[in-house]
């Protein structure tokens, strides 16, 4: 069952340095509060799951609390690289950073098959290109046919993170919106994690919902704006500009420590 | 109105593609300005299908993300990531998909992952997102890049997504269902593959372009058709809807 807690106190309970965890929120719902907490409380080693590394990634890999990323797509959208993501990876900044690399689809059926808690995914994917020698996945006959298919393996986090735009008092989450990866990855991981926008009486129905009952949830925080500088639909408004600004911050390895200093470990977290 | 730039003709040249075609794939950038232009100006019925989920998108502006909010309040439908790949592009649903890349070879084959060795790139790209898979199972494939010889390789550094792998028959032996790339459509011009070997062949150059300049900016010995066309220049409406919709 979710226990209400504030963001601090849900955080050191779930999330322990060397855990593998998964941030989710596919543009749309990142939860940058909960990140941002993570990295006040100095969690180091970590194993950091996500199909689209953005910005928040930049920023924990650029503190060098990651050993190891598992993903699909490491990009600021429509804005271009990832300038502390390009620098662990290009230079050992500040701390080499071990990958384990897929596609989308291969790591939406990961979760898929983490949820399900079936040993691998089957997909038609990989196929001639020259990921199939850098990562994990394998192949495997249909039974009934024998046509060759694709497998990947589960993935279970030791945590997922996500943010919602609404809890009851019992827990429950709605999200609205693009839903992503979310649901999976919260099914999927062992312990879990969801920021809020609000915490309401009641949740009433919206068009498009995914509503994860409460006691699937370990913990819920309310962290109003938490997914800033992403943004809750209907709640909040992505800031495309800082998105942009992120750019010249994230370039210079001193400028991104003190912005860093400034706006995150000395904060409260919202840029 | 001012004479087109490359960069306006080449979207353009996207937006055409489009007359006709149920559904597209689109990313962010110059691929989402041309499939927006083509609902503007061919297309009203035209369905916007992004990587986030959001199908029958239909956006005012050009947007930043393929995750920005109006897409979402103005799709037909928003359906999560393993449903967006499990049972729309898996099957084959999508008619067209648009595609960028870093390095594009002379089967169309693309990198997005890395330039230099994989292990210690020089430049490390963001990777794969949907490509692979999208572009094994869209009906079709429409690459959109800029023509310079850094782009246009003779080896790609990395193989993320397969266009038309070795040459004819490659695509059939891997078990893809769409056709592939069947267009490069370039600052410069456009690249087909050849009908027999796959090898793509410069088919049309955009006006006041030298074939020789097109060669020049292609790290291989690039086919050319015999008698390439010049592609019809941008109309009043086009070149006025997209400077409108770039101004938004």
């Amino acid at each position: 069952m979710a226990e209400l807690l504030p963001l601090p106190e849900a955080v050191a309970a779930l999330i322990h340095d060397g855990d593998a965890v998964a941030l989710e929120g596919f543009t749309h719902l990142i939860p940058f509060a909960a990140g941002h907490e993570l990295l006040r409380q100095g969690r180091r080693e970590l194993e950091l799951i996500r199909m689209t590394p953005d910005l928040l990634y930049d920023q924990l890999i650029g503190m060098g609390c990651a050993r190891r990323l598992v993903f699909s797509y490491g990009g600021n959208p429509g804005v271009g690289s990832l300038h502390r993501f390009r620098d662990a990876i290009e230079h050992g900044w500040p701390r080499a950073l071990e990958l384990e690399e897929h596609s989308h689809a291969g790591m939406a059926n990961r979760y898929a098959a983490g949820a399900a808690d079936l040993p691998f995914a089957v997909m038609r994917g990989y196929a001639g290109t020259d990921l199939v020698a850098h990562t994990t996945v394998g192949t495997i006959a249909c039974p009934f046919t024998g046509e060759q298919l694709t497998a990947v393996p589960a993935l279970r986090p030791d945590v997922a993170v996500i943010h919602a735009q609404e809890a009851d008092r019992d827990g429950n989450v709605q999200l609205w919106g693009i839903p992503g990866v979310q649901k999976e990855a919260v099914l999927a991981a062992r312990r879990s994690l969801v920021t809020v926008e609000r915490v309401v009486d009641a949740l009433a129905p919206r068009p498009g919902g995914v509503v994860i009952p409460g006691w699937v949830i370990d913990a819920v925080a309310e962290a109003p704006g938490g997914s800033r500088p992403s943004y809750s639909l209907g709640v909040t408004a992505r800031d495309n500009d800082f998105y942009r600004a992120w750019d010249a911050i994230s370039r210079d390895r001193d400028a991104f420590a003190a912005w860093m200093d400034e706006h995150v470990l000395a904060g409260t977290g919202a840029p | 109105m001012s004479a087109a730039t490359n960069g306006e003709v080449q979207t353009v040249v996207a937006a055409r593609r489009l007359t006709g075609v149920r559904s597209v794939f689109i990313g962010v950038g110059r691929p989402s300005t041309a499939a927006i232009l083509a609902r503007m100006v061919h297309n009203p019925g035209l369905v916007l299908v992004y990587e986030s989920g959001t199908i029958g998108a239909k956006p005012f502006h050009v947007p930043l993300s393929i995750g920005d909010g109006e897409l979402a309040e103005t799709a037909d439908s928003v359906v999560s990531v393993p449903e967006m790949f499990n049972y729309w592009i898996g099957p084959g649903r999508i008619d067209v998909a648009f595609l960028g890349a870093a390095q594009v070879d002379r089967f169309a084959n693309l990198n997005s992952t890395v330039i230099g060795d994989y292990d210690r790139p020089r430049t490390r790209l963001p990777g794969a997102g949907g490509a692979p898979e999208i572009a094994a199972s869209c009906g079709e494939v429409v690459v959109v890049a800029p023509h310079a010889p850094r782009t246009f390789v003779e080896r790609l550094d990395f193989l993320t997504t397969v266009g038309h792998g070795d040459g004819a028959g490659a695509r059939e032996r891997l078990g893809f269902r769409g056709a592939g790339p069947t267009a490069v459509i370039t600052d410069l011009g456009v690249l087909e593959p050849d009908p027999a070997t796959k090898e793509l062949t410069l088919t049309q150059i955009h006006e006041g372009v030298e074939v020789d300049q097109v060669r020049e900016a292609t790290g291989w010995a690039l086919a050319v058709a015999p008698a390439p066309a010049t592609t019809p220049a941008p109309t009043d409406q086009e070149l006025g809807a997209l400077r409108e919709l770039s101004s938004r």
